[in-house]
């Protein structure tokens, strides 16, 4: 009767820290002011399930080599002699191993959903660009006439990426700030990122997309404000002779015609 | 009504070419299973090495082309690289894993298991076998047309659609199969439900039959999905409707849905085989009786069975689906952790105050140990959504699920050739060779997959022949290449040893590892037609693990 217990006991206890671990990882309140980065965070979480994999892994690497020499056979003729499990044992076994592995799962997935809601609430400030996705290249439009092959963003504003596609589906993959999703035609999806610093990367195509799919790549550059605003205006300007040279005629004669009644 | 005795079947126990093609033996279905099967292993493995030179550097390596027999050079390189890829792919899953395990171990071995003559259908057996073979015919047929199908082993659409390749010749594989294993479902259900050995109890099963009824649970559920969605692939490309096409009302993420509805339980119907096996190869080898068996047959397998349905959305992480229904299924994924780790601890326990007698059986099965441990816990950063919209479509992926089903089950697969050999050849295959070739391949595999890791992380993206925007890369894939090039030796030797060993091997006698399990203390080696001399039936307190007497009263 009270090995019953002792079991009962054993796996209750097991449950309860299952639970204290679950609530140990849930998720708190964002740091007020500022905006967290993303793929910092990304950065964060990833060591701390390396940690936690390299733990698991490392117990059963360990037990499952001791138990390979301890237990090799000594002769030829000799089987085991494990004793077989009592109810209480096999119980024991069965739910006290549950209980961890399912507080390992919810200590992961309170980490993983904080992260997540992080990666999909998009900071009211972003900039948006539109992404069109095309057999084999990317067209950014950035909403004031001003469209790219090449994607150049604000350093230290939050950008947003508003993504569809012409063709089949593609995959806006954005190695440094560690996000990507797909894109394609008949929806629109989205993510956003902060690029925190000056550099300049690459986004990549990662859905399998055709022939040229791994040659479907372009510069992703941050640069400081007032450089983006330069290259904002520069691109401004060089659109307006453009836009303006082949209707120059009746966008000069509108006005007139507007003023003339 | 009279049981089938071996001599009833002399007459039919021939080996003339045409005695083998119309044979309705379950042993004999199951050694053609494990030629088709591992013909496409070796077709499929000559694809990677292709993959691999090609990707062993930036830029084009000008030699992918000869690999999918395109010596003129008529295709661009990416798409040659995608039609190995395709190859690659669809047939090292449909035509070597699924088989192998479903087709080649299920039929030699389950039967046997239970002390059943053969499977409850046999001609349907056959059918199910002349189907497979007939797959990998319409497989192989890639090579042989001009429009080589480039669309990757999960032929999303709308590419599949709009795609010139032929598209058809990937959905009749499929369908062919799939119709493969629905027949193969529907008899080794029967066979297990209504054929076991008078006497025997479902708890007195041996664990890979146990995985094998699972198995084919699955396939019997989904693989009629995986049928649909081709099926409206196939109508969208080549009849003009528009399932999948957004500008008539279609969608591109239902098929999406549909194919992995399928495609992940698929993982099970691979890894609940070869987990099987894997505890059937250790507990015997180890002399000893399955830990806590219940919790690893109602808790690991069954779980992994009500589970294996409610997690497909991990494969759509990145996808465009609901944000909340990615949370939910990175849960439900998590969750798998429990049944998977339940079936651990017990293959682990099954060793404890084993006496583990090492041979090359056995040692594939270690090494399995280690390959579940990096496959299973690889998965685990990928099932968590946050983590997977960054490593989602790099090389983590192609490294984390090449451990679980490109390595470990093949090496399960592997290591239960060489531990059934003196079953089905009457002979053995181990030898020093056999075990050179173990070793080859396992410095291989882990020469070849740890890179493809370590640059998954920071960002290699699958499916690519050329990085030039990660020139940082090259020299891991360098490596990886190297490795590639080891398994193949391996798997040479390894292939050729089984060859020699099937007419020269030494003889063995009919039980050489003392196990207590029915076919090996009931048939001899190999087994007639019919399988046992006389009908089997076995007592109460029998089990296929009985190696020591238990106090009954107690236990």
């Amino acid at each position: 009767m009270l090995k019953r217990f002792e079991t009962l006991i054993t796996a209750g206890a097991a449950y309860l820290l299952m639970a204290g671990i679950a609530v140990a990882g849930t998720p708190h309140a964002a740091a007020p002011g500022g905006i967290k980065n993303p793929a910092h965070e990304w950065n964060i979480v990833w060591e701390e399930i390396l940690w936690d994999l390299w733990i698991v892994g490392g117990i059963f690497a360990i037990v499952a080599i001791w138990l390979l020499v301890k237990f090799r056979a000594k002769s030829p003729d000799q089987v085991g002699s494990a004793p077989p499990l009592n109810l209480d044992k096999a119980l024991a076994w069965a739910l006290v191993p549950a209980a961890l592995f399912m507080a390992d799962d919810f200590l992961l997935a309170a980490k993983g959903w904080s992260l997540w809601n992080l990666q999909r609430t998009v900071p009211a400030n972003a900039m948006e660009v539109k992404v069109t996705g095309n057999q084999w290249y990317f067209e950014y439009d950035y909403g004031n006439g001003v469209t790219d092959t090449d994607l150049t963003v604000p350093v230290g504003r939050p950008v947003v990426l508003r993504m569809t596609s012409n063709d089949v589906i593609h995959s806006f993959g954005l190695t440094e700030y560690r996000v990507k999703e797909d894109i394609m035609p008949g929806r629109i999806t989205h993510i956003w990122f902060y690029p925190d610093k000056p550099v300049e990367t690459a986004v990549v195509c990662v859905e399998f997309c055709g022939n040229s799919h791994s040659q479907m790549t372009n510069a992703v550059k941050a640069v400081p404000q007032a450089d983006f605003d330069a290259w904002m205006a520069k691109k401004l300007e060089k659109k307006k002779p453009a836009a303006a040279a082949q209707p120059a005629a009746p966008a000069a004669a509108e006005p007139a015609k507007t003023q003339t009644p | 009504m009279t049981t089938a005795t071996s001599t009833d079947f002399h007459d039919k126990s021939g080996s003339t070419l045409k005695e083998w093609i119309f044979t309705t033996d379950h042993k004999r279905v199951g050694v053609l299973y494990l030629v088709g099967a591992i013909a496409a292993f070796i077709v499929a493995g000559i694809m990677a090495l292709g993959i691999r030179l090609e990707q062993m550097s930036p830029g084009e390596s000008g030699l992918i082309n000869y690999f999918v027999l395109d010596f003129a050079k008529t295709m661009p390189t990416g798409t040659a690289y995608n039609v190995a890829l395709y190859f690659h792919g669809a047939a090292m899953i449909l035509a070597f894993l699924i088989p192998a395990l479903t087709g080649f171990a299920a039929n030699y071995l389950v039967p046997l298991m239970i002390g059943a003559p053969d499977v409850a259908f046999p001609r349907i057996n056959a059918l199910s076998l002349w189907l497979f073979w007939a797959g990998i015919l319409v497989a192989l047929m890639t090579f042989f047309v001009t429009d080589k199908p480039d669309i990757m082993w999960t032929g999303y659409p709308p590419y599949s659609v709009t795609t010139t390749a032929n598209t058809a010749l990937y959905v009749f594989t499929v369908h062919l199969i799939g119709f493969s294993s629905i027949l193969g479902a529907v008899n080794f259900l029967v066979t297990i439900i209504y054929m076991r050995a008078p006497g025997m109890g479902w708890d007195q099963m041996n664990i890979f039959v146990w995985t094998t009824f699972a198995a084919f649970m699955i396939q019997i559920v989904f693989v009629p999905v995986l049928a649909s969605a081709v099926t409206l692939l196939l109508f969208d490309k080549y009849m003009g409707t528009g399932f999948f096409d957004p500008t008539r009302g279609g969608d591109v993420l239902l098929y999406q849905n549909l194919f992995w509805f399928y495609s992940h339980p698929a993982v099970y119907v691979i890894f609940l085989p070869a987990v099987g096996l894997l505890f059937d190869i250790i507990a015997t080898q180890a002399r000893n009786h399955v830990f806590n068996y219940k919790a690893c047959v109602y808790g690991g397998i069954i779980g992994i069975l009500a589970i294996t349905g409610e997690v497909w959305i991990h494969h759509l992480y990145i996808a465009g689906m609901p944000d909340w229904l990615r949370i939910g299924m990175m849960v439900s994924t998590l969750l798998i952790s429990v049944p998977v780790g339940l079936l651990l601890i017990s293959l682990w326990g099954t060793m404890y105050k084993g006496a583990i007698h090492y041979n090359v059986s056995m040692w594939y099965a270690v090494v399995c140990l280690f390959l579940i441990l990096v496959g299973g816990l690889t998965g685990i950063p990928l099932a968590i959504t946050s983590m997977t919209v960054h490593l989602s479509e790099t090389s983590f992926v192609h490294a984390h699920f090449h451990f679980i089903m490109g390595l470990m089950a093949t090496f399960a697969v592997f290591s239960a050739v060489y531990h059934w050999f003196p079953k089905i050849t009457g002979r053995s295959a181990d030898s020093a060779i056999a075990k050179w070739a173990l070793w080859i391949k396992v410095i291989g595999t882990q020469v070849t997959f740890w890179p493809l890791f370590i640059i998954g992380v920071q960002g290699m993206p699958r499916r690519y022949w050329d990085y030039a925007m990660f020139p940082q890369f090259e020299t891991y894939h360098t490596i990886a290449t190297a490795g590639a090039f080891l398994i193949a030796i391996g798997v040479i030797l390894m292939v050729g040893g089984w060859v020699w060993s099937a007419f020269y091997g030494p003889k063995t006698d009919s039980n050489p590892w003392k196990s207590k399990s029915i076919e090996w203390t009931h048939a001899e080696s190999p087994p007639g037609p019919g399988n046992f001399p006389k009908p089997v039936a076995v007592d109460p307190y029998w089990t296929p693990y009985n190696y020591i007497e238990w106090d009954h009263d107690k236990y």
